[in-house]
């Protein structure tokens, strides 16, 4: 079943430390301290953004017709598991930035060399060591989750109806003679 | 959840947690792995919240930004926060000889005040010092005297503090050229801050150059007035034996615990636990009489003075309630976890708290006051017999562990330790050097800390550097860790020591690794690093020495302010973990390379305490190199680091 990382914007607090667990997984030695002292710095595949007041975490959707894949002239951008991410080899990767024009999110970059593109593999060797990927771990507030796709829709109309509930609760509360 | 075999080396410990995880009751191993993963920005020290424009953070990796909001960079950031931290544990340790100075005067002017001049001695020899007539003087007119002498240094506003110049006369000139040499204990800490606070000091180097004359504020001033008038009103500590671990509680005695940092009043509750009314008291309860035992430093200096049993270091102090047996745990200052309030409500335990400065909701207060310094302590211990009728004698589970130890060294009490009493000298510690016998001497202390098996560090860099002919002094939780394995015993150098320290050791009958107090009594340290620079042969400053400290399971801000006073006073240091720089490149190699430039020492950052220990024998030996001393007799030098 495919997997999508899912974010709960009332809980991000924009603490960035997603960011910062995304760099230290994708760096040589996946450490903190180690990572701060490579050359070249590792980079974050994924990016928390301001909108108005609020902040949200961005990342990678793992579009099921991916458009970078589609344009990689290189097949670097290909999706090894009918149900996994989809993955930039970044040994294939030439740099030529078609995947960074396409992609609807803004979701791939360009390494700080410009030599290749960097996007989110999901962190696809920690869950095949059974561990979630590290911006999910990372969150102090649960506001990053990593859920099965089947149950995204239930999810998303849980939400929608504890919102209208709690519209109805409102309302209810505004007519009642106090 | 972590075995307990991986959260302590200490089997006592080993089975508290055991029955910690049985009985589902979280301590610090279970709240630090809930906190994983710790956030990266504060681990870098890159996370700004000095002022209300913030917080702000820079972005260690990606293209984020790069500068807080006022436009201060990484170096700045870092710098502001590690000496904040640094600020923190100066004013900590000051404070603490703040009240020990007040306590002086306490006794010099209130005769009823239950405190004594124990040392003279000593009292003397600081009069003299700070050019107070001495000459036909009482006793008391002297303690009034260097207590006044003491206090005005804390608000002292020009000049220099008069311990700093205890230092090598290079060392003094180094301290003077480079604007270090601090002018007053408060001082230096409150100047630190402003430097720190918004759009003051945006200068890395600057900030800390403050840094350290804050830090040497505490090491010369702060602390060594602790250490100092603790041994003129409680005596000078003299080689004692004692006993450590859980096991020093037992089943059919009271046990009260005293946890935390100043003598002032645990000093009076020894006396009061012997009070026969109060033991009679106990007895009556059916108790076979009162054990009195200590953690972190309040137990290192009843240790030192005193040969009170001591129940173990930082991270047993939850431990020691886990045995059901500890009627009253009664805590001053400094390192108390606050989980103990929630804790002891789990158990029959009765957590007192009793500086105005430590209070915590839901626990019972009892405030201590030096003018009723004796009765406050009876009220204390009272409540601690009391409280034995309420202990469920099903829930009582003491592990057996207890080692034996001897504790009690000196810088002063070195000269007879060495020399004997008719020659007392520190020339055959020089000597043994010069002759290659000992490499050097290494002083490894600090806290515990969860990310750190406890006790793995201290203990395994302990072993290595004895093995290496390596004299190790400890202090602190440090101590009591090397104590629980049996390192703090004479017999001990017969087995782990190198052959040469074997010999010292076995010629003067003294343990490989020297517990030579608290964390105030890292004074002793700077101390013992003076009289052997001024007793010839090994150099002209402290830097020359072909010395090394190490902090390897450091956590408090207080090792922070130590590790920086230890740095600026010419002594190679590593810290385990590293401090929180990582995050500011050019801080980072000021910290590791640049301060030897400034003062002829540098940090360096290991977590693996045996690479660790192999770094600073390495360091030992390039010093025992520039001063042209002979190859060692018996433990070669180490292959060179293999990077």
């Amino acid at each position: 079943m495919p997997q999508v990382i899912t974010v709960d914007v009332e809980r991000c607090t924009g603490c960035h430390s997603c960011e910062i667990a995304c760099a230290v997984a994708h760096s040589d030695l996946g450490e903190l301290f180690e990572a701060t002292q490579q050359d070249p710095l590792p980079q974050p595949r994924m990016a928390v953004v301001a909108l108005g007041e609020a902040a949200v975490p961005l990342h990678c959707q793992h579009c099921q017709d991916a458009p970078c894949a589609a344009v990689c002239p290189q097949e670097a951008i290909q999706r090894l598991d009918p149900d996994g991410p989809v993955i930039l080899d970044e040994e294939l990767c030439v740099g030529c930035q078609a995947c960074v024009i396409v992609c609807p999110f803004g979701m791939i970059r360009m390494s700080a060399d410009g030599k290749t593109a960097l996007k989110c593999d999901m962190c696809i060797d920690r869950q095949q060591a059974g561990q979630p990927p590290a911006c999910v771990e990372a969150c102090p507030t649960g506001a990053l989750q990593l859920v099965e796709d089947a149950d995204l829709a239930t999810e998303v109309q849980r939400r929608i109806l504890e919102a209208m509930e709690a519209a109805l609760e409102e309302q209810y509360q505004q007519a009642a003679p106090s | 959840m972590t075995a307990p075999e991986e959260r302590s080396i200490d089997s006592a410990a080993q089975q508290m947690i055991d029955r910690a995880q049985q009985d589902e009751i979280g301590l610090a191993w279970d709240r630090y792995e809930e906190m994983q993963p710790q956030c990266g920005f504060g681990q870098l020290g890159i996370c700004c919240r000095i002022c209300h424009m913030g917080p702000c953070r820079v972005d260690p990796f990606g293209d984020g930004p790069q500068e807080g909001i006022c436009g201060a960079d990484a170096n700045t950031i870092a710098a502001r926060n590690l000496v904040r931290m640094l600020a923190a544990g100066a004013a900590a340790h000051s404070d603490h000889g703040r009240d020990v100075a007040l306590t002086l005067l306490e006794a010099a002017r209130n005769p009823d005040s239950g405190y004594q001049i124990r040392d003279p001695q000593k009292l003397r020899v600081i009069a003299e010092e700070y050019g107070v007539a001495t000459d036909g003087q009482s006793v008391t007119k002297m303690a009034e005297a260097v207590a006044e002498k003491t206090l005005a240094e804390f608000g002292q506003q020009e000049g220099e503090l008069q311990f700093a110049l205890r230092a090598p006369a290079p060392r003094v000139k180094l301290w003077r050229e480079q604007g270090l040499m601090p002018r007053g204990i408060d001082r230096e800490v409150v100047e630190l801050m402003h430097q720190t606070t918004m759009g003051v000091d945006a200068d890395y180097r600057n900030i800390m150059r403050q840094g350290m004359r804050a830090a040497l504020a505490d090491g010369w001033g702060g602390s060594m007035i602790a250490t100092d008038l603790q041994d003129v009103l409680f005596g000078s500590p003299e080689p004692i034996r004692a006993k450590t671990n859980l096991g020093v509680l037992k089943e059919d005695h009271v046990n009260i615990l005293v946890h935390g940092h100043e003598p002032t009043l645990s000093e009076m509750i020894v006396e009061a636990t012997r009070d026969p009314e109060l033991v009679a008291r106990a007895k009556e309860l059916g108790a076979a009489g009162i054990i009195l035992a200590g953690q972190c430093c309040t137990s290192n200096e009843l240790l030192m003075r005193k040969g009170i049993p001591s129940a173990g270091t930082f991270l047993h102090q939850e431990l020691a309630i886990m045995t059901g047996a500890v009627d009253a745990m009664v805590v001053d200052v400094q390192c108390i976890m606050p989980q103990l309030a929630h804790l002891s409500e789990r158990f029959h335990t009765k957590l007192l708290t009793t500086s105005p400065k430590t209070k915590m909701p839901g626990v019972e207060h009892l405030e201590f006051h030096e003018d009723q310094a004796l009765e406050i302590a009876r009220q204390i211990v009272s409540v601690g017999v009391e409280n034995f009728a309420n202990r469920d004698g099903q829930r009582v589970q003491i592990p057996d562990e207890e080692m034996d130890l001897v504790a009690g060294f000196t810088a002063e009490y070195v000269y007879t330790l060495l020399g004997g009493r008719f020659r007392p000298s520190y020339r055959p510690l020089n000597d043994a050097i010069m002759a290659g016998r000992l490499r050097g001497v290494a002083g490894v202390v600090g806290c515990e800390n969860p990310q750190i098996p406890q006790g793995y560090g201290h203990i395994t860099m302990a072993k290595e550097l004895i093995r290496n002919d390596v004299l190790v002094v400890v202090t602190g939780c440090s101590a009591l860790a090397d104590a629980r394995a049996g390192l703090l015993q004479p017999e001990a150098a017969l087995e782990m020591a190198g052959d040469g320290l074997k010999e010292v050791c076995e010629a003067i009958g003294m343990p490989p690794v020297l517990h030579v107090g608290s964390c105030v009594d890292n004074s002793r340290i700077l101390i013992a690093c003076a009289e052997m620079v001024a007793e010839g042969g090994l150099g002209e400053d402290i830097s020359e020495l072909p010395v090394a400290g190490a902090a390897p399971e450091w956590m408090s801000e207080k090792a922070v302010a130590i590790g920086y006073y230890v740095v600026a006073s010419g002594i190679y240091t590593i810290f385990g973990t590293p401090q929180n720089v990582l995050g500011a490149p050019e801080l980072h190699k000021l910290v590791v390379e640049g301060l030897e430039d400034i003062v002829g020492a540098s940090f360096d950052f290991e977590a693996d305490p045996i690479k660790a220990a192999h770094m600073m024998i390495r360091h030992m030996d390039k010093k025992r190199a520039a001063l042209g001393l002979d190859e060692m007799m018996y433990e070669q030098a180490l292959p060179a680091a293999a990077s």
